[in-house]
């Protein structure tokens, strides 16, 4: 069931021109139609062609991390962008091959964390289709919790620190008291806040606490309002819809040719997502939308991505009343540790134990890629195995990545100041880039 | 006034609606019917199939990749419009030890295909780019040759993204490449104290500002000696 959501905007720029493309200031000193066509012609004719090289970072507050981009600039305009990488490149791939599967969980935290939990189901679900474990009806519930749970806070920042960028303070603030209480709720449950490491190979680290639903049930209340609190301070605040609408518009045929994935691809009006198209964890059983755009530019990122928050709730709320009882891991001894009091106290256990610890669980040989809907897109974990505790390859496909490859054609054409908005709405996290 | 629509939809319609996975067997089960059509297309160019935990991977010849991958983007029965991920695989004891990787997605018949090549043992490896067709290669296939030293012939502009450029220690994803790096600790630390700080720009990016002049004269004499200038 398709349903239409209209949001109509006064708008005080020049915007998107009747083609739909963005509409240049002009700038040319006597341009037909331009308001500076009275100037005289000739006016520092002896600068054309003279081109300056600008560069951001990679310590600058408005490029998310360690993002360098070098610009060639024809007065303000961007001729030439070209980013360079790498600043943060720890060889997480080639560490995963010296590690055992479950050990490699808490590097997952590291790639992208903005996104931790989310990223340890996601290796767990890979290697668990490496193993070919099912795992239990109430550890797929928890971990869409925690999935959705990851996603909005994930979203939350960036709303926040994209506000900060083109210049709205107060939704900062706002958004990161709500991600303070998911990251409340995430200490309650796993012990961690930010490097959660909650998942292992068939399940998870722990079960919920006594009362955890309750503190759930307290953020689900309030995160709505403050969606709509933020909604009613920016979607049509005429700086914010000035400084967003028509800046860096993908086509839904470059987008996808460009790899682009998450609500970069939908805000071009591709409907691909993950969890509705390939989907894991019982997805296709929940009703939930996925919002698409129709013009692929900043502002429409903006309204996806506020769109999937509220998805988001809704994804959680049917997951608490279907919540079964349980346990939350496999009974495989392959892979899951006996009880703590066993081991102590049986010498089974024990030899059990140390083997799966220091030995670790041997998948057969195989290699699986297991996809998932991360915020910033389709987030894969690749692994083959030969047989051994350790894989062969673990490879991280990197949704920021890819969209961030794009950005120079994003931003060529487009004036300096536009560049920052630009960046901030692909949402990049340069953990996750350089790995 | 301008209006602007979120348009709320399910996905590829006309297909059954897809359901997780489950219960996958370790070998066999129903291949991706791509297969059999590369099978039929390409011939002698596909030496196998397998399916390895409901995942289809075809093994093809590395010379012709650009060809295969171009016709399942452009074909109307197979329409793989997205490039998944492009990397590579080293095996520790195998004849051929290194394989490419290629996975595609096709979003309108909601399939995934994983593309195989065996790069041959001792030559320098050769691939075909895939950037003529995906515009998202770039930056993977970029990755792959600074992780594995793979040149793409074709690929516009080939040089190391995530190490920098003057990285001497070789391809970090080898297995011959220990963990630590090739150079010891002592020498790692003398190669970035010894580092020029002011070399901050590529050539390419000082010829585009028309800065040449603008430099240090003992930094222009060491580019006009051809020395590299940083990343």
């Amino acid at each position: 069931m398709a349903t239409t959501r209209t949001i109509e905007v006064e708008l005080s720029t020049t915007g998107l021109g009747a083609d739909g493309k963005p509409q240049r200031v002009p700038l040319v000193a006597g341009d037909a139609g331009s308001r500076f066509a009275h100037a005289p012609t000739d006016i520092e004719s002896d600068l054309v062609g003279e081109h300056m090289l600008i560069n951001i970072g990679p310590q600058h507050p408005a490029t998310h991390g360690v993002l360098r981009l070098v610009l060639e600039l024809d007065g303000e305009t961007v001729v030439r962008c070209i980013p360079h990488i790498g600043y943060l490149h720890c060889g997480f791939e080639k560490i995963g091959e010296y590690r055992q599967y479950n050990q490699i969980i808490p590097w997952t935290d590291r790639d992208d964390y903005l996104n931790c939990i989310g990223n340890n189901i996601a290796f767990a679900l890979g290697a668990e289709r490496l193993f070919g474990i099912e795992i239990t009806p109430r550890c797929i519930v928890l971990r869409v919790i925690a999935m959705e749970l990851s996603r909005i806070s994930s979203h939350l920042v960036w709303m926040g620190t994209t506000g900060i960028d083109i210049g709205a303070f107060t939704p900062f603030l706002w958004s990161f008291q709500e991600r303070e209480n998911i990251y409340n709720l995430l200490e309650g449950w796993v012990g961690a806040r930010l490097t959660t490491s909650a998942t292992r190979v068939g399940g998870m680290a722990a079960d919920i606490p006594d009362g955890w639903l309750d503190g759930l049930h307290a953020f689900m209340r309030s995160l709505p309002k403050t969606l709509d609190e933020c909604d009613r301070m920016l979607t049509r605040n005429g700086i914010w819809v000035g400084r967003t609408v028509g800046l860096g518009v993908m086509t839904p045929e470059e987008a996808l040719n460009y790899g682009l994935s998450g609500p970069m691809i939908r805000a071009s009006g591709v409907a691909y997502d993950v969890r509705k198209d390939f989907p894991y964890l019982d997805y296709e059983t929940y009703d939930f939308e996925v919002p698409v755009g129709t013009s692929g530019d900043v502002y429409d990122r903006y309204l996806v991505r506020m769109e999937e928050m509220r998805q988001s709730v809704r994804i959680i709320e049917q997951a608490i009343t279907r919540l079964p009882d349980g346990p939350v891991n496999v009974d495989d001894p392959r892979v899951i540790l006996p009880p703590k009091h066993k081991a102590t106290s049986e010498m089974e256990s024990m030899i059990h134990h140390f083997k799966n610890v220091m030995e670790g669980p041997r998948p057969p040989v195989g290699e699986s890629y297991v996809a998932v809907e991360s915020p910033k897109g389709e987030k894969g974990y690749y692994m083959v195995s030969d047989g051994t505790s350790k894989p062969v390859r673990w490879r991280i496909r990197p949704p920021s990545f890819v969209n961030l490859s794009a950005i120079p054609k994003m931003v060529e054409g487009h004036l300096l100041s536009d560049v920052i908005a630009i960046n901030a709405s692909i949402d990049i996290v340069m953990g996750e880039i350089d790995r | 006034m301008s209006v602007f629509q979120i348009v709320q939809a399910g996905t590829a319609p006309g297909l059954p609606e897809p359901v997780s996975p489950r219960n996958v067997p370790h070998r066999g089960g129903d291949a991706n019917p791509s297969a059999e059509a590369l099978k039929l297309r390409f011939g002698g160019a596909v030496s196998r199939v397998d399916v390895v935990w409901g995942e289809t991977a075809v093994t093809i010849d590395v010379a012709r990749a650009l060809e295969i991958v171009q016709w399942l983007h452009d074909d109307e029965t197979q329409s793989y419009e997205y490039l998944v991920d492009v990397t590579a695989v080293e095996f520790r004891d195998r004849d051929q030890p290194m394989e490419m990787i290629w996975h595609l997605r096709s979003i309108k018949y909601r399939r995934f295909l994983r593309l195989k090549a065996q790069l041959p043992k001792g030559k320098p490896m050769h691939v075909p780019s895939i950037c003529p067709v995906y515009k998202s290669a770039d930056w993977l296939e970029r990755e792959c040759y600074d992780m594995f030293g793979i040149t793409f012939d074709g690929h516009p502009d080939l040089r190391r993204i995530l190490l920098w450029e003057q990285y001497a220690e070789g391809f970090p994803l080898r297995k011959d490449f220990p963990l630590r790096g090739r150079f010891s600790r002592a020498e790692q630390l003398r190669q970035a104290l010894a580092a020029n700080p002011e070399a901050r720009y590529s050539m390419e990016e000082l010829a585009i500002a028309d800065a040449f002049e603008e430099l240090p004269l003992d930094m222009r004499a060491r580019i006009k000696g051809g020395e590299s200038t940083g990343e």
